[in-house]
């Protein structure tokens, strides 16, 4: 007899549908699943066979070939176990195969018949509810993630008995859903909080600029100055997700299986990958594409903590997702788009030994060195950063007696509303802040004072700002002007904007002398 | 006009000489008795009975061909019978018996008439030491004074830089050929001197520079000039070997002061503590050369700050970030955009990690 179940596999962030035929007929006794099968897939054999006989079904002993369509997917992963258990049933005749015939089945199985959560399942959701199916029948641990897509049908089975009962109409259990919007307000967690930082005004304040122009960050300082407890706080004062953003991250951490026991991602992510990355791991990749530290961070904070030690060919593969907000992977049959929409913040020492500049320690450094570490700075990669900023450790008093400042919460009520007016402003352009603005935007939108025009003038002739480097800094005194809500760029924007500018580059001004 | 032939040869005995003059090599003290021994005697005391050898090779000299090779390569040739040659260098034992140089030679001349200091120090410096030698070579050059160093990474390196912006003559003594770019990385900096001040070397073109090499240039430097000024240098630096011949030839010695518990100025604090002249900016040196107030340094009045600006000025320099030093009185965006300000008309500075630093003026 001949039945088939409809589940899906994970490409990408998507979800393709794909169908699990099963044919069982008199002969001698086998089990061939074909379909481009990798070995998880294969080994699906062994879990169906001891699920169905410890839950209580029968397991045919007949000749059963499987096969996977369409056949020149690969599929890879545990997922199509509790699809293939219900075609098996309904094959060998123990359940009815009509009530196959209008959901969908994803889940996997262990030995003792439960049904395990897999990844990907809102990916897999959100494909089922624009298809043909009107229910999808998932495990109960991914029952709430999969019913964040909106109309349609979640049935959740804790085991692959209660799967059985469902199909052969004995048990009816009632449809999971979620109040998403609820889910998304619900109550935070221990969240890093700027108000931990002792001292660091300067920082503190740069990092808030950033968050409200969305600007790239470079910081420079030597090591323990606090560089990456700050850029940490940066999720702290972004305006919070929305929900189409929260789903967005979910997705991707769900497909890399990151969600850590709750639904939907309420937080924007913050990922600070090792410098020793490999490049697809930070982009993505594999032969069945999975999302890399770009892809997990977006709509969050990518920190590449000491980015002069990442190899050249990892900065240099984050070009694409700085210039077009996402990635794609190219494999032969098909290519995968991750989303990749995130805030960069780079940190470096000034030198290898981080005591360059340093007033209580010598650097103990070579020229070459420092040159070679220059180098890496000034790549292609850092043409997306709009703001440079010099990080020094707080000194002793400010320790102990410092002011913490502001809580995230008071920061990132000046960041929203910032963000709203660039949003007015740039409506209908398709580009949210005032980082993405082109260079014709910001010709267009940072409309200078004559004492902005002046400072601006002054700078060009005393420190030498590039073509690059004059747009960046109208882009930065925008959001600066954007925070104060002043309508026109002044003279104090320019100048906050340029002390922000990319660094003085001795080596490059020497050549070109 | 050129260097006499006798002259070229001694240049070119030394080329030949060097290899073997390292092996006898007794430190930097006594590398100016060594270099004032005749041609004969040198050879006698360098290479004993094996100066068959190097006989013949001199003997194939041709000063007429050495010297269209200089021309060649762009470089002019001066030597202690050329009324040009500094009269600086003619008082000394081991004065240097070719110079060849790139730039006007009549310059060297005019060396003779105005007083000429080396600004000499570390090749990993501070970005303090870097601004001192930067400010201190660009006021004196202003003032007219000759600012003469090696053109090595670091202090020397600004020096010249800093001469260079004060329009006046700066000086780079080169330890192999003056026409070896060294260092490398310093090339663009050697074209300029070459096309603005003056490159020279008592070695012959293309000659390529040995541990010797080194101490040897520094005995011209501390021989042209009157002031041999040390900016940073750890116990055993170079720099201290050119303010040791500097003693040597009778020249006067200064230094910078730098952090007591600093290690670069571990080298200008001995040097201090010796008996060497204070330096704390060019009015010093114009004092040591001219006496007391008799030539000021040539800065416009300082522009006239607000006590908010100055208040930001105070803070640069104090440690931590000037935002931080005035986190209980003023707004950071205030600090910053008066930081700018600042740099904008000159007082303050950002080293490479972007950092402030109160400029000299």
């Amino acid at each position: 007899m001949l039945a088939s179940a409809a589940t899906y596999a994970v490409h990408g962030v998507e979800a393709v549908e794909v169908t699990v035929e099963a044919d069982v007929r008199p002969g001698l006794p086998s089990f061939t699943i074909v379909g481009l099968p990798d070995t998880a897939v294969r080994e699906s054999r062994e879990r169906v066979r001891a699920a169905l006989v410890n839950s209580g079904w029968e397991f045919p002993l007949q000749r059963i070939t499987v096969n996977l369509a369409p056949a020149d997917l690969r599929k890879a992963g545990p997922g199509f176990d509790l699809a293939l258990a219900a075609a098996l049933l309904a094959a060998s005749g123990q359940v009815s195969a009509e009530r196959l015939g209008d959901v969908a089945v994803i889940g996997e199985v262990g030995l003792d018949g439960s049904a395990r959560a897999v990844r990907g399942a809102l990916a897999m959701a959100d494909a089922c509810a624009r298809g043909r199916f009107a229910g999808l029948i998932v495990p109960c641990e991914s029952a709430p993630e999969a019913s964040l897509v909106d109309g349609l049908e979640v049935l959740g089975v804790a085991t692959l008995r209660q799967l059985g009962d469902l199909l052969a109409g004995i048990a009816r259990p009632d449809p999971v859903r979620v109040d998403r919007a609820a889910l998304l307000r619900g109550p935070g967690g221990d969240e890093l909080d700027l108000d931990q930082v002792r001292g660091h005004v300067a920082a503190k304040r740069a990092l808030e600029v950033a968050a409200a122009g969305g600007h790239n960050v470079l910081m420079i300082g030597p090591p323990g100055s606090g560089k990456s407890m700050l850029a940490r706080r940066l999720p702290s004062i972004l305006p919070p997700l929305s929900l189409d953003e929260a789903l967005e991250v979910t997705r991707v951490h769900s497909v890399a299986g990151l969600l850590a026991g709750e639904p939907l991602v309420r937080r924007r992510p913050f990922r600070a990958p090792h410098h020793s990355i490999s490049t697809p791991g930070l982009i993505g990749g594999g032969s069945v594409p999975t999302p890399g530290e770009v892809s997990l961070a977006t709509r969050g904070v990518l920190f590449l903590d000491e980015v002069a030690e990442f190899s050249r060919a990892a900065l240099e593969a984050l070009r694409q997702p700085l210039e077009e907000g996402c990635i794609r992977i190219t494999r032969s049959q098909r290519t995968a788009r991750f989303p990749a929409t995130f805030s960069f913040v780079a940190a470096a020492n000034p030198c290898p030994c981080g005591h360059r500049g340093d007033p209580r320690r010598a650097c103990r450094c070579t020229q070459g060195q420092i040159d070679r570490q220059e180098s890496r700075l000034s790549g292609p990669l850092l043409d997306r950063v709009d703001m440079v900023l010099n990080v020094q450790p707080p000194a002793r008093d400010e320790l102990i007696s410092g002011t913490t400042g502001e809580p995230s919460r008071a920061v990132r009520e000046r960041v929203v509303a910032a963000r709203g007016l660039q949003a007015g402003r740039l409506a209908g352009t398709g580009v949210h802040a005032n980082s993405e603005m082109t260079n014709a935007m910001v010709e267009r939108h940072c409309g200078l004072t004559t004492a902005g025009r002046a400072a601006l003038r002054s700078a060009h002739d005393r420190v030498g700002l590039s073509a690059r480097g004059h747009h960046r800094v109208l882009r930065v005194a925008r959001t600066l002007a954007d925070l104060e809500t002043a309508d026109r760029v002044d003279r104090h924007h320019v100048l906050q904007a340029v002390a922000y500018r990319e660094r003085p580059q001795s080596r490059a001004l020497e050549v070109a002398a | 006009m050129r260097a006499c032939a006798a002259c070229l040869k001694r240049a070119h005995l030394l080329a030949l000489l060097a290899p073997w003059l390292m092996r006898g090599y007794r430190g930097p003290r006594r590398l100016p008795e060594v270099l004032a021994l005749g041609d004969d005697d040198l050879l006698d005391a360098v290479c004993g009975s094996k100066r068959g050898v190097l006989d013949r090779r001199l003997e194939g000299f041709d000063a007429d061909g050495a010297s269209a090779e200089a021309g060649r390569k762009g470089l002019a040739t001066v030597c202690p019978h050329d009324l040009r040659y500094p009269n600086a260098l003619r008082s000394l034992r081991d004065a240097p018996a070719a110079l060849y140089l790139r730039g006007d030679p009549d310059d060297i001349h005019t060396m003779t008439g105005q007083p000429a200091v080396a600004v000499v120090g570390s090749r990993r410096a501070s970005p303090y030491g870097l601004e001192m030698a930067r400010s201190l070579s660009r006021e004196l050059s202003a003032c007219g004074v000759t600012v003469i160093s090696g053109l090595a990474l670091g202090i020397d390196s600004a020096a010249h830089e800093g001469a260079l912006d004060g329009h006046g003559l700066t000086v780079a003594v080169m330890p192999g050929g003056a026409d070896v770019q060294y260092p490398r990385s310093k090339a663009a900096l050697h074209a300029r001197i070459g096309a603005e001040g003056i490159v020279l070397s008592e070695m012959p073109p293309g000659f390529r520079p040995m541990t010797l090499s080194f101490p040897a240039r520094n005995r011209i430097m501390a021989g042209l000039s009157a002031l041999t000024v040390v900016v940073e240098g750890a116990r055993g630096s170079g720099s201290l070997i050119t303010a040791d011949l500097a003693q040597v030839y009778g020249r006067e010695v200064a230094a910078v002061p730098g952090q007591a518990t600093s290690a670069l100025a571990a080298g200008p604090l001995d040097l201090l503590r010796d008996g060497a002249h204070l330096v704390r900016g060019a009015q010093d040196v114009l004092d040591l050369l001219y006496g007391p107030d008799v030539v000021k340094v040539g800065m416009q009045s300082p522009p006239r700050l607000s006590p908010q600006m100055s208040e930001i000025l105070d803070a640069v320099g104090a440690g931590a970030s000037p935002e931080e030093v005035l986190a209980g009185s003023m707004e950071p965006a205030q600090v910053l955009a008066g930081l700018t300000e600042l740099e904008l008309i000159g007082l303050v500075r950002r080293d490479d990690s972007g950092a402030y630093l109160r400029a000299v003026p």
